[in-house]
């Protein structure tokens, strides 16, 4: 099982070690860490502080993915969070209020956990395709932020708010203290409960799951609220970071890079095991290669393709099929036999 | 084929170990196939027979050990590699394309060219010739889904001899042939054998080893157990070779079975006038402490559907269920579960096991259902359930973190009562448990069921084995198109009784 785990994660890991080691070669600074006035500041640091909101939405993605759906609606959730905390915000007689951003904040999670839940409802209780019912709030939901900041672009000057996204907190980026807790408390609530195994049993055999006596559909009802909740909370870190609600560019696309996050991670897309060490470090890798892109000074029209093909290239080495075949290649010339632990299913039944 | 007194065998595979994520699949075996030699390799579910095949054909790789082919060393690393050494496989299921021609799917790849294009009438020509050298007259024009199971088999035969084949392998090739399609087949697995094919057959069915086979190879648990003749080896002495010791005595499970069952007071569970328009006539069935019910009936009698509805895994529109007298509210599953009502799906891969979880989590799955997410059982808890159940069923193998998906099917079914006994169930409905597993696995489940049942434990037990049904249960419940026809007892009644009674309505029974 640990063995298993670790091979799953053993590609990805040397991905990102050699991203890293590909940028530090090609500037020496980006590995370097600087403290002044006892906060950390460097291009590391700017990676882990930026890759907040994908972490959030990646981390809820692989809980869905889990269940073998799939969130398209993160990015519009994302979208109405940061519009509803800034209008309340920027409603507020006092936008610079602790009190008041705090309010915002928590209306703008539970208004995310409304509409997760009606993915979830969608999904789990009238069994429409994930696919399709989370597009519906995907297409619905911009136009909801625009509702709700009347079509314009909302700003507001906010001490507290802003520091959500920019703010400090013992020497680390508050931005990523978010994302650490989101980590351990998504971590806990699978992993130190029953949540994660009884989620793998209904991504992997929904109908046996059922049988068994799992409440599967509550359990895909939860995947769906918390996904909400935390690109909810993404919304708000990214609002925070342009002190800004826009309808339109809040997590555009970033449903795609949760997916690709995911994957990147070792999870499959036909659900059952999930990794969330792994989805860490996909989401890692994402935010790295965008420096990296950054970094090289890859024109900017040129990015994407960079970009993809880095992907191809993890996404094929991951690939169950390429390394049995890379297994086979070893013993036939004699090297050392790797021992076969792809999790191809292979059948000992007579 | 030379005419030599000792024949070169044409695949000597040896020293073969396979290796899986937590199994050892195949430890060290060799197997030798000669020409012009119909050659069994037996063994239980989860021996190695099925790992030991794809090794020929080329579908896994092996850790270690040789395979040679007609004196050549062979590393095969795909199917296609070992068809091109002249190795063809007839599988259970046909593997052919059901929506081309019987001539289009015996030629497929082989087809006869006129310049670019193929010349369809040389093609068919051909293709009936194949065919007749094996003695099947059919149309190569029709349509391969217009013919019968035994007919497709025979025309993947046909194939084989295209790609000219001079090792065949056929997989259970008569599981779902009739006696006069299986005669057919024998007859034309002699002729190949006679023209020096070698073929290596695997079947269930001992009567039809006996019949074809000149030699015998036994595998257990991933080992080689030997090679004998087939008149050296009795049948008798073959199963105990098989299962590793003597064939538990099945009329001991009969006799403790056959105990009389104390129906004066509350029954455990009781189903009255429980049923669902087009699925199930309304139905009566109860179940005391310590009982096992039988329930008999044809395929699609209506047998898994009550029990289904019992369950909560379908929802009946009318009929009430009691538990210890009181009434008792069964929509879903998990509502059957506190009830301590559980049940075993026939369908074992799609409604049973969860194939992609170990076998340690699928076990406890059902405690775990039973307490909800929050309170996870305890890590040491579930360690000593899956030690102490993987230990009393005898699961192969013995490893906790092996996933299920690469078990054999008796073993997924023992995992899978392992599941439910973790569950302390009152009432264990059982559906089909004996299905596709081997007779040591058979007997190791009815063994249990006889010992749970006498420490009152109720159970309804379904079979298509009426044999089974009647060695369990001390009553039987007999359903007939969808409908309720009776109840046995099973202790004034005998095989031939049951038989007669499920045919006639009730009309006939044992007199």
């Amino acid at each position: 099982m640990n063995a298993i785990m670790k091979s799953r994660l053993v590609w990805p890991a040397s991905a990102l070690i050699l991203l890293i080691l590909v940028n530090t070669i090609a500037r020496p600074q980006f590995i370097k860490i600087t403290v002044r006035d006892g906060e950390l500041y460097g291009a590391l640091i700017d990676i882990l502080r930026n890759s907040a909101p994908l972490m959030l939405v990646a981390l809820g993605m692989t809980i869905v993915i889990a269940t073998r759906g799939i969130d398209l609606s993160v990015g519009a959730i994302m979208a109405v969070s940061g519009a509803v905390a800034l209008t309340i915000i920027d409603g507020s007689g006092d936008p610079g209020n602790l009190a008041t951003v705090l309010i915002a904040v928590v209306v703008a999670l539970l208004v995310s956990l409304v509409l997760g839940a009606w993915n979830g409802l969608l999904v789990s209780v009238f069994g429409i395709q994930p696919i399709i019912a989370t597009l519906v709030l995907m297409l619905a939901g911009r136009g909801v932020a625009l509702l709700i900041t009347g079509g314009f672009i909302t700003t507001v000057n906010s001490e507290p708010f802003s520091f959500i996204a920019t703010g400090y907190l013992v020497a680390l980026p508050f931005a990523f203290l978010i994302s650490i807790a989101a980590i351990v408390a998504i971590s806990v609530i699978e992993r130190r409960t029953a949540l994660g195994v009884l989620t793998e049993a209904v991504g992997i055999n929904p109908e046996a799951s059922r049988l068994a006596g799992v409440r599967s559909r509550g359990i895909i009802w939860s995947a769906y609220a918390v996904s909400g909740v935390l690109a909810g909370l993404a919304g708000v870190v990214y609002a925070s970071n342009i002190r800004a609600a826009d309808a339109n560019a809040a997590g555009l696309f970033i449903e795609l890079y949760a997916i690709l996050a995911v994957v990147l991670g070792g999870t499959s897309l036909n659900g059952g095991k999930f990794s969330l060490a792994g989805t860490v470090i996909g989401v890692l890798i994402i935010q790295t290669l965008e420096s990296t892109i950054l970094f090289l000074g890859v024109p900017s029209a040129q990015s994407p393709v960079f970009f993809a093909i880095v992907v191809v290239v993890v996404v094929v080495a991951q690939s169950s099929r390429l390394r049995s075949d890379l297994t086979k290649l070893f013993r036939r010339t004699g090297a050392a036999p790797a021992p076969a632990q792809d999790r191809e299913k292979a059948e000992v039944a007579s | 084929m030379t005419e030599d007194n000792v024949v070169p065998p044409i695949v000597e595979m040896t020293g073969i170990t396979i290796r899986f994520p937590g199994v050892l699949a195949l430890d060290r075996v060799d197997f030798t196939l000669r020409p012009g030699e119909v050659h069994s390799l037996m063994g239980e579910n989860g021996a190695g027979k099925s790992t030991l095949i794809k090794a020929l054909t080329g579908v896994y790789a092996i850790d270690a050990g040789s395979i040679v082919v007609a004196g050549e060393r062979k590393t095969f690393s795909t199917a296609a590699d070992a068809q091109a050494a002249g190795i063809s496989t007839v599988y259970q299921e046909v593997n052919l394309c059901t929506n081309l021609t019987v001539g289009e799917n015996v030629m497929l790849g082989h087809e006869k060219r006129r310049g670019n294009a193929i010349d369809w009438k040389s093609t068919h020509r051909a293709a009936t010739e194949h065919m007749e050298g094996l003695g099947l007259t059919i149309d190569p024009r029709s349509m391969l889904s217009s013919h019968s199971i035994a007919i497709q088999q025979l025309v993947a035969i046909s194939r084989a001899m295209v790609l000219d084949a001079k090792v065949l392998i056929l997989d259970e090739p008569t599981s779902s042939l009739d006696r006069g399609e299986v005669e057919q087949l024998f007859g034309v697995i002699r002729g190949l054998r006679d023209k020096g094919v070698a073929i290596l057959f695997v079947s269930h069915f001992l009567d039809q080893v006996y019949e074809i086979s000149d030699r015998i190879t036994v595998l257990r648990n991933g080992a080689l157990v030997g090679e004998y003749p087939i008149a050296e080896l009795p049948r008798d002495a073959l199963v105990t070779k098989m299962i590793g010791h003597e064939l538990e005595d099945l009329a001991a499970i009969a006799s403790s079975s056959h105990r009389v069952i104390d129906r004066s007071g509350t029954p455990v569970v009781r189903a009255e006038a429980l049923g669902k328009r087009g699925v199930l006539e309304p139905a009566d069935l109860d179940v005391y402490e310590g009982e096992v019910v039988g329930i008999a009936g044809l395929l699609g009698s209506g047998r898994t559907e009550l029990v289904r509805l019992l369950y909560g895994a379908d929802r009946p529109d009318s009929g009430t269920i009691e538990v210890h007298g009181e009434h008792a509210k069964v929509h879903q599953p998990r509502h059957a579960i506190e009830k301590r009502i559980s049940f075993s799906s026939e369908n074992r891969r799609e409604e049973g096991v969860v194939a992609d979880l170990t076998v340690a989590e699928n076990i406890v799955l059902g405690m775990q259902a039973r307490l909800g997410w929050l309170r996870k059982v305890p890590k040491k808890d579930q360690d000593a359930v899956v030690q102490e159940y993987i230990e009393a069923l005898g699961v192969r193998p013995a490893n906790p973190n092996a996933l299920v998906g690469n078990l054999s099917g008796g073993n997924q079914q023992k995992v899978l009562l392992a599941r439910w006994l973790a569950t302390a169930p009152e009432l264990l409905v059982l559906d089909e448990p004996t299905r596709g597993i081997d007779v040591g696995a058979k007997a190791d489940i009815q063994r249990k069921v006889a010992e749970l049942s006498a420490q009152g434990l109720s159970v309804i037990f379904i079979s298509s084995e009426l044999e089974e049904v009647l060695r369990l249960a001390q009553r039987v419940v007999v359903l007939r198109d969808r409908r309720k026809i009776g109840e046995l007892d099973s202790s004034s009644t005998d095989l031939d009784g049951l038989i007669d009674y499920i045919a006639n309505a009730g009309e006939g029974s044992a007199a």
